[in-house]
Order: structure tokens, then C-alpha cells, then sequence
């Protein structure tokens, strides 16, 4: 599904992310791990097509196409969700309006009707029942006014409206107790079947306890350093990201 | 991607003002230049009687006496008050068979704005009083109204056929000596709506005039006046447009409103002037006076305008709450791009008891643009109870537009109760980008973040209206962040 073959990225001609190679295949969930600074973040950003950064080298092939060939909103048509570390408020433009409009702009990418209001608004019900979301919170602004869960759930929630192919959680867990933890957990392993992946970024094994990953990835400074199944996760959790930074510190030079 | 916003940048700003044509037709016009002599003209090309004259007159001497204000926040370049043409208006076409008929170029031209004369094929419920240059051209609907003893006529029209009326209520809310532009106004007027609700009745239609300038170098200088008699109703809205030219044009127009006892006048603006280009060449200066008086008690005044247009745009409708319990509203969108300035507001002056005001102002920044809110909220020394609520908000696309806020309090009642809200806020290149991660464009994300936010106006324009607005809204700020 996603293929990234030896990833450059710089930021300003400072770069960031030094050679990145990953596969994601359907079915599959992927967790990026590693300390604040490695590129974890850029990474999504990239993905999804944030234009604050510049691809120096290398390829990155979804769906058997060049995936920098395409706008942000064409990514997301094509089935891109990224989960923000850092949801945006929008003023003004109610959370109806707002996921209402990005259902239809799919819709209507893939060819199909737009919905009718009524149909949305059933549509909405049984998402929002799905992954736990607030009922009273669709009827406020974009995220305007959420306190940092309900801003978290509502990324999950939006997940679920917009059913993607391969979902990018930048550091969902971050700034969550426990029980919205749990929420967030819930909805996306709900949200999980063969067709789909999703690639959870975080920097705490905490997130991994609730969603199982298949494979746990260290990003250190800028590159993949090492690649295993879940119990990589718990290692790094008992012994800390310093034994990463002894080992390849310094390797690059 | 860069590509992609570049294109998407240059179709919109090529695109971005529809009604940029001109009609090439015959003009009677009189040479630019202003003075006694042409005002003489102007009242004599108008048959009008010789209080007009005497009213002209006397303005065109006071406003020689006047200097150009320079208080606003913008920069006003010198304008040559002699180089400007006063009178202009379409040639009346030999061979048509009745005074009524309008020359079906004149049709065809209001047509392509989306403004059809004919009565079959116009949108129901609306009359137009169509206005292009110096003169009306028609005004639908008008015998369907008569028959409500409702008189909706051009203003040429009503001075000839109601000079009572005119002359009871002309200057009584605007005086000819308010200000320089009412001045220059009062003595060079060539025509504009007029309106007059009997008695208890509620107007059946929407009532519009819709300006047109077309010819070069001239200025227009309307006048509405609307008059609702006691417990009447009228909605009423005004629409306006101007060809793409290189130099600017002077619209310098003046709205009175008289609202009796119980009597309630909603007046709606989509002001679309040419806003010049992206260079800020060229485009409308629109200096105008509106003001409306609450006269008597439980009577409303409500201004909502959309501002979209204009190279410079001068203006503060006002409301004079004199009547007890009368109630004044201001809506206000304004939205500035590229090198447009702003300067408008409103002034709430409560002079009765139980007097409420509602001040809603939320302006748009984007390019180098500047946009001002400046308000006035004077209660007066009898004015018990009086209410007043403001609320400013500022929205900035990019990071070369400015926004300012100015209020003026004047409290002279201790009932008072005087509240003022401002807000300040940008639209992100981070609030883009996730609408665009959800799959929304950036022209679409765009349109649904300003109209979200000027939502709360837009709410008060006449159903039709807010659909157009919104478009408008969208239209003129297409391009404006990338």
C-alpha cells in the first residue's frame, strides 16, 4: 500500500529526515517510536503533504502511485487520514458543515452522490456512537473550545467518517488520562479490518498496550534504526531511548 | 504543488470581478467640471422645480467652504473635484414607442449583471429600481405597489410627482451641511430611489435599487430616501457594480431613512464596486452618507451590509434612536483584499428612553489591504435605559493586510449600559491544511472559513441575497492566502 524508499526531507536546508525506507502493507499497523526531535513528526507531515518541507531524495509510492505527484486534498481523497498531533480550531464553522463538506468532497472524487442531509446526519449518529464522540460536540465549531481529549477524540471520530486506507496518528496519545486513552484505542482498533493499515507515531509505549502493533519501528535522528515486532516496544520502554543514542550516535559522521 | 496554487492564483485573480464590462451607448453628458453653472444644468436637464435648485445651491456653497476629511484611516489620494463628470446618462433612443420602453441595450446590460427588468421574468417577491450613471432607467413593480398606496419611484420621478413629500423629508436626516460628500451630494444628486410606506401597511416585496456607473471619468451621486409611515414594514436592498478601468471613480451617495412610530426598515447593502486590480490600480471610491432616524417609539432601523468592493470604501451607516424603545442594528461584513482600504462602521446615538442598539462588525484582511471598523456610541443625557451591545472582530488572511479597531464612547446617561467586544484573528496556513488533509481544497477551505466566521451577518441578508453573498465572499478573497 505504502511504500517509502530512502526518504530525504529538509526543512529550510536543514535536513531532517536522513534516508527512510518503510512498507506498509494492508492489514497492518506500524508503530514510529523514538525521542522528541527524530523526524517522527516531519514524517506524517510529509505524507500528507504539508509544503513546509523538501523532499531531497528518494521515493514514496501509494497505491501504486507517486504520492508527491499529489495535492493534500487529493491524498486525502485517496484515502490519507492523518490524525494531528496538534487539531486545529476553526471558528465559525460547525463540526456539520466541516465533516459534511469533506464526505461529499470524497464523494464526489470517487464518483458517487453527494449524501442528503438527512442521510449525512444518520451517517454522523452511527459514527459518532462507533468511537464514543460526544453528540454535543458535532454541533460546535471545529475543535473551537475542545479540551485536549475531546480534540483527540474528535480526530478518531473524523477517522471514522472518512474510513481511510492508511491513517497516520501523529502522537494521539499525547496529553491524554487514561480512560480517553482507552476511548481513542477503542475506536481505532474498531476501525481496524484487512484493507486498511495505520501507522501510530508516539513517543511512550503507553498507546501500544491498547493498540497492538505488528511492527514497532526507532526513528533516530532522521532514520529508521531499528525495525522488530511489539516487543521492541516493551524494550524500549524498560531501558529508554539513551542505549539508542549510545549506539548510533555519531554513526552518521 | 507550488504550480498548483500558482495557477489556482492567477485564475482567480483573473476571474475574481464578473461585472468588469462596459456598454458602449450613447451618453448625454455634461462636460467635467463643477460649478454653479453645472449645477444650473443639471437641475434644468431634470425639470426640476426651484426648491431643488435653491436646495443644490445652497449645498454647493457650503461645500466650498469644506475640506476633504482626513480623519479616517486611509489614504486618500487628491481628487480633482474638476475633472470628475456630474452628469451622464443613457441617450434616450429615437422610435420607442412609449416612455416606458426601456432601449433593449440598457435591458440586456442589466440582464448580464443578473438583474432582469422584465417583471415576468424577475424573482418574485423583488422590485428594482435600476439606476445606471445619472439616471434611473426603470423601476418595476411600480403600479402592483401603488395599488398598497406604497410609492416606489425613481427620485427624479418623485420630485416631479411628490414634491411634497420630498421636500418634507430631503436633508431632515442627512443635512446638506453633514459633511463634505453630503455637501458635494446635495448639490450635484441626478437621481436614486425613493420610497414611501402608507400607514400600517407591510411592503409585499423586497424593494432594491441596483447601481450601475458605466461611463468613464464620471461620478455617481445618488440619493435614497425612505419613508415609513407609522406600523409599516419595508425591507429594502441595494446592489451596485462598475466597470474594470485603470483610473478611479468618485461614488459619493447619501441614504436617509425615516421611520415613524411602530414603523420598522430593514436595509440591506451587497456592495460589489470595482476594488480595482492587483496592483491596486484603478477601482471605485465610495464616500457615503447613510443614516437612518428612529422618529418614533417601538420604530427599527437595521443596516446589514456585505462590503466587498471598492478601492477605497468610506462609510458609517447610522441610526438616531430618538423615538422611545426604538431599536438600531448594524451587521456589517467587510472584507478588504489585495491594496483595498476600509473605513466604516456605524454610529448609534440614543436620544429616547428604553433605546436598544446592536452593533455586529466583523472585517476581512487579506493582501495588503487595510480594513477599519470605527464606531460611535453616544447616549444621550435623557436617554434612560439605554442598551448598547458591540461586538468587533477582525479576521487576517496573511501577514501584510491590516486590521483596527476604533470605538468612541460617549456616555452622558449613568443608566446606561454600554458593552463592546473586539476580537482579533488569523486564518492559518495550518487551519488550510487541515481542511485540506480532510480533503477540502484551499479555495473551498477558504470560503468555509470566512463564511463561517461572517456567518452571523450573513444570517440577516434576505434569503436569496445570502446566497449570493456567500459566493461573493468566497470570490473575493479566492488567491488571497498561499
Amino acid at each position: 500500500m505504502l511504500s517509502i524508499q530512502n526518504l530525504h526531507v529538509s526543512i529550510e536546508g536543514k535536513p531532517i529526515l536522513k534516508g527512510i525506507s518503510l512498507e506498509v502493507k494492508p492489514g497492518e499497523i506500524h508503530a514510529i517510536m523514538g525521542p522528541n526531535g527524530s523526524g517522527k513528526s516531519t514524517l506524517a507531515a510529509v505524507l500528507a503533504g504539508r509544503d513546509l518541507f523538501e523532499v531531497t531524495e528518494g521515493k514514496i509510492m501509494y497505491m501504486g502511485k507517486n504520492l508527491m505527484d499529489m495535492a493534500p486534498e487529493e491524498r486525502a481523497r485517496e484515502g490519507i487520514f492523518l490524525g494531528f498531533q496538534y487539531p486545529v480550531e476553526i471558528p465559525g464553522v460547525s463540526m456539520v458543515n466541516f465533516m459534511k463538506t469533506a464526505v461529499n468532497e470524497q464523494r464526489k472524487y470517487r464518483g458517487e452522490e453527494s449524501l442528503s442531509a438527512s442521510d449525512f446526519l444518520k451517517f454522523m449518529r452511527e459514527k459518532k456512537d462507533l468511537v464514543e464522540f460526544d453528540s454535543q460536540l458535532t454541533n460546535r465549531s471545529v475543535n473551537e473550545g475542545f479540551s485536549g481529549g475531546e480534540k483527540k477524540k474528535n480526530e478518531i471520530f473524523q477517522m471514522a467518517m472518512l474510513n481511510p486506507r492508511l491513517s497516520i496518528l501523529d502522537e494521539t496519545d499525547s496529553g491524554l488520562d487514561i480512560d480517553a486513552l482507552r476511548i481513542v484505542a477503542r475506536g481505532v482498533n474498531k476501525l481496524r479490518n484487512k484493507e486498511n493499515a495505520t501507522i501510530v507515531i508516539t513517543h511512550y509505549q503507553r498507546l501500544l498496550d491498547y493498540i497492538i502493533p505488528d511492527y514497532v519501528h526507532v526513528l533516530y535522528d532522521g532514520k529508521i534504526v531499528r525495525s522488530s515486532g511489539k516487543e521492541l516496544a516493551m524494550e524500549l520502554e524498560e531501558k529508554g531511548y539513551d542505549w539508542i543514542r549510545q549506539e548510533y550516535a555519531g554513526n552518521g559522521k | 504543488m507550488e504550480k498548483e496554487q500558482d495557477k489556482l492564483l492567477r485564475e482567480v485573480t483573473t476571474g475574481e470581478y464578473k461585472y468588469g464590462f462596459y456598454t458602449d451607448i450613447e451618453m448625454d453628458t455634461i462636460p467635467p467640471g463643477l460649478s454653479e453653472e453645472v449645477i444650473r444644468k443639471i437641475s434644468l436637464l431634470k425639470g426640476e422645480p426651484g426648491f431643488m435648485l435653491d436646495f443644490r445651491l445652497k449645498a454647493f456653497r457650503h461645500w466650498q467652504k469644506m475640506k476633504m476629511p482626513r480623519w479616517a484611516h486611509l489614504k486618500i489620494p487628491e481628487i480633482d473635484f474638476d475633472r470628475i463628470v456630474y452628469y451622464a446618462a443613457p441617450r434616450k433612443k429615437e422610435g420607442l414607442s412609449s416612455l416606458d420602453e426601456v432601449d433593449p441595450e440598457l435591458l440586456e446590460t442589466f440582464n448580464k449583471l443578473g438583474i432582469p427588468l422584465d417583471e415576468q421574468k424577475h424573482l418574485t417577491g423583488v422590485a428594482v429600481d435600476a439606476v445606471m450613471d445619472s439616471v434611473s432607467v426603470k423601476t418595476t413593480f411600480r403600479e402592483t405597489l401603488a395599488e398598497l398606496g406604497i410609492i416606489f419611484c425613481s427620485f427624479s420621478d418623485a420630485v416631479r410627482e411628490h414634491p411634497d413629500l420630498v421636500k418634507k423629508y430631503m436633508g431632515s436626516v442627512v443635512p446638506y451641511s453633514d459633511n463634505f460628500f453630503a455637501a458635494l451630494n446635495s448639490a450635484v444628486f441626478s437621481d436614486g430611489s425613493f420610497c414611501y410606506i402608507p400607514k400600517g401597511v407591510r411592503c409585499p416585496m423586497e424593494l432594491s435599487t441596483y447601481f450601475r456607473i458605466n461611463a468613464a471619468n464620471t461620478g455617481q451621486f445618488e440619493r435614497t430616501l425612505i419613508v415609513a409611515e407609522e406600523d409599516s414594514y419595508v425591507s429594502y436592498l441595494e446592489g451596485c457594480t462598475a466597470p474594470m478601468r485603470d483610473e478611479n471613480q468618485l461614488h459619493a451617495a447619501i441614504v436617509e431613512i425615516v421611520a415613524m412610530k411602530g414603523a420598522e426598515v430593514k436595509y440591506s447593502t451587497v456592495q460589489n464596486w470595482y476594488p480595482g486590480d492587483k496592483q491596486g490600480q484603478g477601482g471605485i471610491y465610495n464616500f457615503v452618507t447613510k443614516r437612518g432616524i428612529c422618529r418614533g417609539e417601538r420604530s427599527k432601523i437595521s443596516w446589514t451590509q456585505v462590503e466587498t468592493g471598492s478601492a477605497i470604501t468610506w462609510k458609517y451607516p447610522s441610526c438616531i434612536l430618538q423615538g422611545d424603545h426604538s431599536v438600531g442594528e448594524f451587521y456589517s461584513v467587510a472584507v478588504t483584499n489585495h491594496f483595498q482600504q476600509a473605513d466604516t462602521g456605524t454610529k448609534m446615538i440614543h436620544i429616547g428612553k428604553n433605546t436598544k442598539s446592536t452593533v455586529v462588525s466583523k472585517g476581512i484582511s487579506a493582501g495588503r489591504s487595510n480594513n477599519s471598523y470605527r464606531g460611535l456610541v453616544k447616549v444621550l443625557k435623557n436617554a434612560q435605559n439605554a442598551r448598547n451591545f458591540s461586538q468587533c472582530d477582525s479576521l487576517l488572511l496573511g501577514d501584510r493586510c491590516g486590521a483596527h479597531t476604533f470605538p468612541y464612547l460617549e456616555v452622558d446617561n449613568q443608566s446606561a449600559i454600554v458593552e463592546h467586544e473586539a476580537t482579533t484573528s488569523k486564518i492559518g496556513e495550518d487551519q488550510i491544511f487541515y481542511c485540506n488533509q480532510r480533503g477540502i481544497s484551499t479555495e473551498d477551505a477558504i470560503g468555509l472559513i470566512v463564511n463561517g466566521y461572517a456567518r452571523e451577518v450573513i444570517n440577516k441578508l434576505p434569503m436569496e441575497f445570502a446566497v449570493e453573498a456567500q459566493k461573493l465572499l468566497q470570490i473575493s478573497l479566492e488567491g488571497s492566502v498561499g
